[in-house]
């Protein structure tokens, strides 16, 4: 079922991806705005859409400062790997019929391996930096994100054992009688907190904790770079509330509109409920953080995929 | 079943594209954003305080626990992956055989629990009541004396 022209959908895909990207930067600042009732960028465009122009412009004539105590090298790969690991797992994910770069029948596998790449940048920015808020910030985002990533391959699963595949055009295809949602609910809960700790936004941004730790890993990044970061988190977002959509709510399934339109409704909720989040929850400590990681979210995890086991083994 | 170069290439194309743009990216503000360097502005960021020493101290072995408890688990959790996929076909034979490694790696998780390695803070740490300051160390003793 992969495109018949693979360069196009790869070229479409990323387009659309980095578009939506900036647009996300823009779409935050407004829905946080109205939530903390005020207004938001809302001078240069209509309602304030030209602002990310405007940002991606000045960003990228703001000066390259490479920071002369620093690790040179990996300093300027740290950024570029976030953006590139997260670039990479949307060849994976099927839009619509006939819209996917290449229908891996290990699909998952690949999206989860990349996502642990993606933990190399935080941790080698933090360390790269040679500034000590730095390197706190990338210690507690290597310990966060390792202990989430643990139960967010487990979390999954359940959906694995009940589609029998890990390819993701065939889960979507097993839910057509009934979203995995529903016999999966557990999962999903499991998984969407473990997604939010993965791409460290709020309640799970420690590792960037301003108030505490200033900008965490990237205080020495400026220019693009810093951007890179920034990109980075957003395409997170757009990654995992697809990554939801696809496993847990039928992907592109749906009645009457176009499956590409279902799809993309549905991702919009998920990254709106993520910019709801932020705005709605404190940060937690993080030995709080570690311990509901381990001692909550895990035995649940294993709980979970037993339950499922035994369920499906009854019900035949 | 086609054959794995023509299922791949389209990712490995993917690859190099996003290496591209995330190239691109860092190479472009190289090229267009100007340079001004000074002394100030070479030193490491810390609020506003003279930096001491640098920042590649010994830490915390805590966080060397963690990763290894996740090397660990990890791998455990590897396992199961082919057994979810398989299960369909395998069904009781696969449940029970489950069972058995899950009980093993709760038990050994349950035994690390009550080591205390999953605890950030060591138990002694939480018992020990801060203790109060001296009635003559409060503040504003110590401000009235300068």
């Amino acid at each position: 079922m992969t495109s018949p022209y693979p360069i196009l959908a790869i070229l479409g895909i990323l387009v659309v991806v980095m578009t939506l990207a900036a647009g996300l930067i823009w779409l935050e600042r407004r829905l946080l705005a109205l939530w903390q009732d005020r207004y938001g960028p809302n001078r240069v465009g209509p309602f304030g859409l030209l602002q990310v122009l405007a940002d991606m412009i000045k960003i990228f004539f703001k000066e390259d400062w490479i920071p002369p105590f620093a690790d040179k090298v990996v300093f300027v790969i740290a950024p570029a790997i976030i953006v590139g690991t997260v670039l990479m797992s949307f060849a994976v994910l099927p839009i619509a019929p006939g819209i996917i770069v290449s229908d891996l029948n290990i699909g998952l596998l690949f999206i989860l391996g990349m996502s642990s790449i993606g933990v190399y940048s935080v941790v080698l920015a933090g360390w790269a930096s040679d500034n000590k808020y730095s390197l706190l910030g990338g210690l507690r985002a290597a310990a966060q994100m390792l202990s989430y990533e643990v139960f967010m391959g487990l979390a999954l699963m359940g959906v694995v054992l009940l589609a029998g595949s890990f390819q993701l055009s065939e889960i979507v295809s097993a839910q057509r009688r009934v979203w995995f949602v529903v016999p999966q609910f557990a999962g999903f809960i499991l998984f969407l907190i473990a997604g939010v700790a993965e791409t460290r936004r709020l309640p799970f941004d420690l590792p960037e904790a301003e108030s505490e730790l200033i900008a965490g890993f990237h205080s020495e990044y400026s220019g693009m770079k810093f951007g890179l970061f920034f990109v980075g988190e957003y395409l997170g977002v757009i990654l995992i509330s697809s990554l939801i959509t696809i496993l847990f709510f039928g992907g592109w399934m749906g009645p009457v509109l176009p499956p590409i339109i279902w799809f993309v409704l549905k991702m919009m909720f998920f990254i709106c409920f993520f910019i709801l989040l932020r705005a709605a929850l404190p940060r937690p400590r993080f030995d709080q953080l570690m311990s509901w990681g381990w001692k909550v979210m895990l035995p649940l995890a294993l709980a979970n995929l037993l339950i499922t086991g035994a369920v499906a083994l009854a019900w035949g | 079943m086609r054959p794995y170069t023509e299922i791949y290439f389209p990712v490995v194309v993917q690859i190099i594209i996003a290496i591209a743009v995330a190239a691109g990216m860092v190479g472009g503000s190289f090229l267009l954003g100007k340079k001004v360097r000074n002394r100030v502005k070479d030193t490491p960021y810390e609020s506003g305080m003279q930096p001491v020493g640098s920042a590649r101290e010994r830490f915390s072995v805590k966080f060397y626990l963690v990763a290894m408890i996740f090397i660990l688990f990890d791998i455990e959790a590897m396992f199961l992956y082919p057994w979810a996929v398989v299960y369909r076909e395998l069904k009781l034979f696969a449940f029970v055989e489950m069972l058995v490694f899950v009980v093993l790696i709760l038990s050994g998780f349950f035994y690390i629990w009550k080591k205390g390695a999953l605890d950030w803070a060591p138990e002694s740490d939480k018992k020990t009541e801060p203790k109060p300051l001296p009635a003559e160390a409060s503040i504003a003793t110590i401000l009235n004396r300068h």
